[in-house]
């Protein structure tokens, strides 16, 4: 019987998931240097929490457990969850979130492979929507924080929403410099001077920046890897950066640099890690280009025209539901055909 | 650094802007050939019986010219090739006849197939060899001497070569490109064969040449067989051919496709509805054109070929094997099986197939035998869910969507699998090669393609009977508009007779005249429709057709199987 090709060379899913989440680690490192390590509470909740769910799913729709739990898709969206969500997000928040991305994101869709929307940002929107005050609720890095809090005072605060010696909320969050900006403006303040203020830092957020360089480090090891390709991450960094160029040229006053849209939000999460889910995504080099350029607009306009302070998550899946129609525009020339 | 390049060379395949000195896609195996190529090639001492399957080339069955019991000499013509595209089959040694009957032959299929078996007398006595005089005979009679030389495309494709040489009055063949790149892993019988006797093969050259009429000829080798390109360029010094050049390209899998060594070598890409001929350039493999040379200027046909016997055998090799040659003798001769052997493959481990039984023949199309076992080629794990990474769409030689392939022919929409050129996929193998999710791609697609071939055929069968019952059911009302007819004329006739002295004749003839006319009308056209409904090749098959039908039908059934045994991966309602 012909069974060939009879040799294989290609990582398994497992192995590419398990590199994607090494990539992360940097990041996640940066996040415990600047917020402290409450977030890896958070990553943990959101880790089990997407092991049991996917474990559950798969036993009700009657699919093997094991290799499928194994090709750590499940965890990889938990974790791209938990970085998207504020540090210190109570601990119910991150369970809804999770299970919302895994029970009804992907197993209602048919799972792995078969999601038409990317998991983890319908978890992302769906809080969003539902809690907005405590979803724009981020804390500030410990460096500018009135009170800096220690790890087992942020347990406390993630499991019992309870801050020490009755302080105050306000001593240990403050505005992101997109939410700040956004509010300033609406104030008729000018960009210049509303960027005088403490938590932003030489490209975007004070110490949030660092976050964003760890992504970009994660981000490099992925192309490096050949586990993405550049399409996605350059089509939106540079889709964006021309966007926020173009308005800022025109008027500096009211417009924020590319440099700063490309350094705040989850603008280099996003390039790296989340438009670039294969299965969410287009395939073919034309469709991913389209894909990255239409998220990288529709991101734009949400920061500086919508009702939220960033756009990726929205953008994402607006661009997932175009996903098969870009793929049948875009098919390359096939060999020997004219077009 | 790595990075970098990477990045950019990802970026020029994506705008196509690949050099085209390199193919689309492709993939780099771990070559294997090393192993192969340390001895020289041997020859095997000739089996006691051959086993000669009447198929072993791309066409129809050739008609078999002895009887069970005679004697035939080393090169006696067996069977003669009938038909256009067929080939001739010779005896490779002197013996009896002993059987014509089915035997077990190395097809994919499992299922036994016609075979002439010859007992060797052991002394290996030729018949009758005559050199042809290429250079002063002319082109027809050339083809025409070619018509039983037996020779086909040695590449592994066995086509006809004769008809590869007919030329075209309307196409100048101005290239001619000699395929040795040899691009499978393992494989190394051209490599050993350019090594040993390029003289040899560029006499072949100077052949095709010469019938082709090209003006030009490029000889493709990967640049893993820096030998065998090196005899070859010496070999070129002495050769009387015009602009001879070998041309090395880089190693990757899938060069030796002809279409794509023809772009590799010329730039052009052939269109996918024409032959290569069309664009002026025609492709053969050196063992191919080594076979011409014997045959032109000796008087030998086809009666053996080198084949790489390798992978988990003692002492892997190329040996010169007459056909019928039992695979089990040329594996003793390897010095035998190593431990865990539990295979074994013919051709390349990228397009090759698992032999049903070691008890097969070697026959035109065997380039190879691979021992196999579980260390050199793992069992596929089980298959997982596909994740679109499109690492298929990115080595895939021709630039299908192997990921919507795999879509459309799960799901058996497979009018869209059609739409996005299924029937262009070569399948070499690099998509299954390259998917993380191991799942069988191209088993997928020979079960598609299959599919919908049969269906087709169906299709026609159905529009034939159609247009029966349709022809049948307006003969039927135009012959009761016609008894209707017949019927008022009768009753106008009567009317008339009464009132003949009253009624004065009127335009009567003229409506006679314009009934009649379109009767006659009717009845054209339904000749027409007969003539168009005639039985087509459809119902009164030959019985070798029959057979040749049954037997694909068998081998979708067993793809069919094959394919739902390894799938892991399934939805509960698919299975439904």
């Amino acid at each position: 019987m012909s069974r060939s090709p009879y040799l294989s060379s290609a990582p398994s899913v497992s192995v590419i998931m398990v590199k994607v989440m090494l990539a992360l680690i940097p990041a996640i490192a940066a996040y415990v240097w600047v917020y402290g390590a409450g977030i890896l509470i958070t990553l943990a909740l959101a880790s089990t929490t997407a092991l049991a769910a996917e474990a559950l799913m798969l036993k009700l729709r009657h699919r093997p457990i094991k290799p499928f739990l194994m090709d750590g898709s499940a965890l990889l969206t938990a974790w791209l969850l938990a970085l998207s969500l504020p540090p210190l997000a109570p601990w119910w928040l991150v369970v809804v979130g999770t299970l919302f991305a895994i029970v009804i994101a992907k197993h209602l869709y048919g799972g792995l492979g078969y999601n038409p929307f990317n998991p983890a940002m319908v978890g992302y929107a769906v809080l969003l929507i539902s809690f907005p005050v405590i979803m724009t609720n981020w804390p500030a890095p410990l460096e500018l924080a009135q009170a800096k809090l220690n790890f087992a005072e942020q347990c406390q605060f993630i499991f019992g929403a309870s801050l020490p010696n009755g302080l105050h909320l306000d001593a240990v969050s403050m505005a992101t410099p997109l939410d700040y900006l956004k509010t300033q403006l609406t104030l008729h303040h000018q960009v210049q001077d509303i960027a005088t203020a403490s938590q932003f830092g030489t490209f975007g957020a004070k110490g949030g920046e660092l976050v964003v360089w760890a992504y970009l480090l994660g981000g490099l090891y992925l192309l490096q890897q050949r586990l993405i390709t550049w399409h996605l991450p350059t089509a939106f960094l540079g889709a964006l950066a021309l966007m926020a160029g173009a308005f800022y040229l025109v008027d500096a006053n009211h417009f924020a640099s590319p440099v700063f849209h490309l350094f705040t939000g989850a603008s280099m999460l996003g390039a790296f890690f989340i438009i670039t889910d294969p299965v969410s995504g287009p395939t073919t080099p034309k469709g991913k280009l389209i894909f990255a350029i239409g998220i990288a607009v529709l991101t734009y306009l949400i920061r500086v025209y919508g009702g939220y302070p960033d756009g990726v998550a929205f953008s994402v899946l607006l661009m997932n539901m175009c996903v098969p129609l870009i793929d049948a525009w875009t098919q390359p020339r096939v060999f020997g055909h004219s077009k | 650094m790595n990075a970098l390049l990477n990045i950019v060379n990802q970026v020029k395949n994506s705008f196509g802007l690949s050099a085209s000195n390199t193919v689309r896609g492709g993939v780099h195996p771990a070559e294997h050939k090393q192993e192969s190529t340390t001895l020289p090639i041997g020859s095997l001492p000739i089996s006691k019986r051959l086993v000669l399957p009447l198929r072993q080339h791309v066409g129809n069955l050739p008609k078999v010219l002895v009887t069970v019991g005679q004697h035939v000499l080393k090169g006696q013509l067996l069977a003669e090739a009938e038909g256009n595209i067929s080939a001739a089959i010779h005896a490779p040694t002197s013996g009896v006849v002993v059987a014509i009957e089915d035997a077990l032959i190395p097809h994919p299929s499992g299922l036994p197939d016609q075979c002439i078996v010859i007992d060797s007398d052991g002394l290996d006595t030729w018949g009758e060899r005559v050199a042809i005089d290429w250079r002063h005979l002319d082109q027809s009679a050339l083809l025409a001497a070619l018509r039983n030389s037996g020779i086909v495309g040695l590449g592994g494709a066995a086509f006809p070569t004769q008809i590869k040489l007919r030329t075209n009055p309307k196409v100048q063949i101005k290239t001619l490109v000699v395929n040795a790149a040899e691009c499978e892993p393992y494989i190394t019988c051209d490599d050993m064969l350019m090594r040993e006797r390029a003289a040899d093969i560029l006499k072949g050259v100077e052949i095709a040449q010469y019938l082709l009429g090209a003006e030009e000829c490029l000889i493709g080798i990967e640049d893993n067989k820096p030998e065998a390109a090196e005899a070859m360029r010496q070999a070129c010094i002495n050769s009387p051919v015009r602009n001879l050049q070998v041309v090395v390209v880089p190693t990757q899998y899938p060069s030796g496709d002809a279409r794509q060594l023809i772009r590799l070598l010329t730039g052009m890409e052939v269109p996918n509805d024409k032959r290569s001929t069309d664009v002026g350039v025609q492709c053969f493999n050196v063992a191919t054109l080594l076979a011409l040379h014997r045959y032109f200027d000796f008087g030998e046909p086809s009666l053996s070929r080198v084949v790489t016997i390798t992978g988990n055998v003692a002492n892997p090799r190329n040996y010169d094997v007459p056909f019928g040659t039992p695979v089990t003798d040329l594996i003793a001769a390897a010095g035998g099986v190593l431990d865990h052997t539990d295979d074994y493959i013919m051709g390349g481990p990228m397009m090759g197939f698992s032999l049903p039984s070691v008890d097969v023949p070697i026959t035109k199309a065997s380039n190879c035998i691979i021992a196999s076992a579980p260390q050199l080629f793992a069992p596929p794990p089980p298959a997982m869910p596909c994740i679109r990474c499109a690492r298929c769409a990115d080595v895939c030689p021709i630039s299908l969507q192997p990921q919507e392939l795999y879509w459309f022919s799960k799901s058996s929409n497979l009018e869209k699998a059609r739409d996005y050129k299924l029937f262009d996929c070569i399948e070499c193998g690099c998509c299954t090669y390259a998917c993380p999710s191991n799942i069988p791609l191209v088993q997928y697609y020979r079960f598609a393609k299959s599919e919908i071939i049969a269906q087709d055929r169906a299709k026609e069968a159905a529009d034939l009977a159609r247009e029966r019952n349709e022809f049948r059911l307006m003969r039927i009302e135009r012959e009761k508009q016609e008894r209707a007819q017949k019927h008022a004329q009768k009753a106008v006739g009567a009317q008339t007779e009464a009132a003949k002295e009253t009624a004065v004749v009127s335009a009567n003839p003229e409506a006679d005249a314009a009934k009649k006319a379109a009767i006659a009308a009717a009845i054209e056209r339904a000749k027409a429709q007969k003539a168009a409904s005639a039985p087509q090749n459809i119902e009164k098959v030959e019985p070798a057709v029959q057979a040749e039908i049954e037997k694909i039908d068998a081998r979708r059934d067993a793809a069919k199987q094959a394919v739902q045994a390894q799938l892991f991966e399934s939805d509960p309602q698919d299975n439904k």
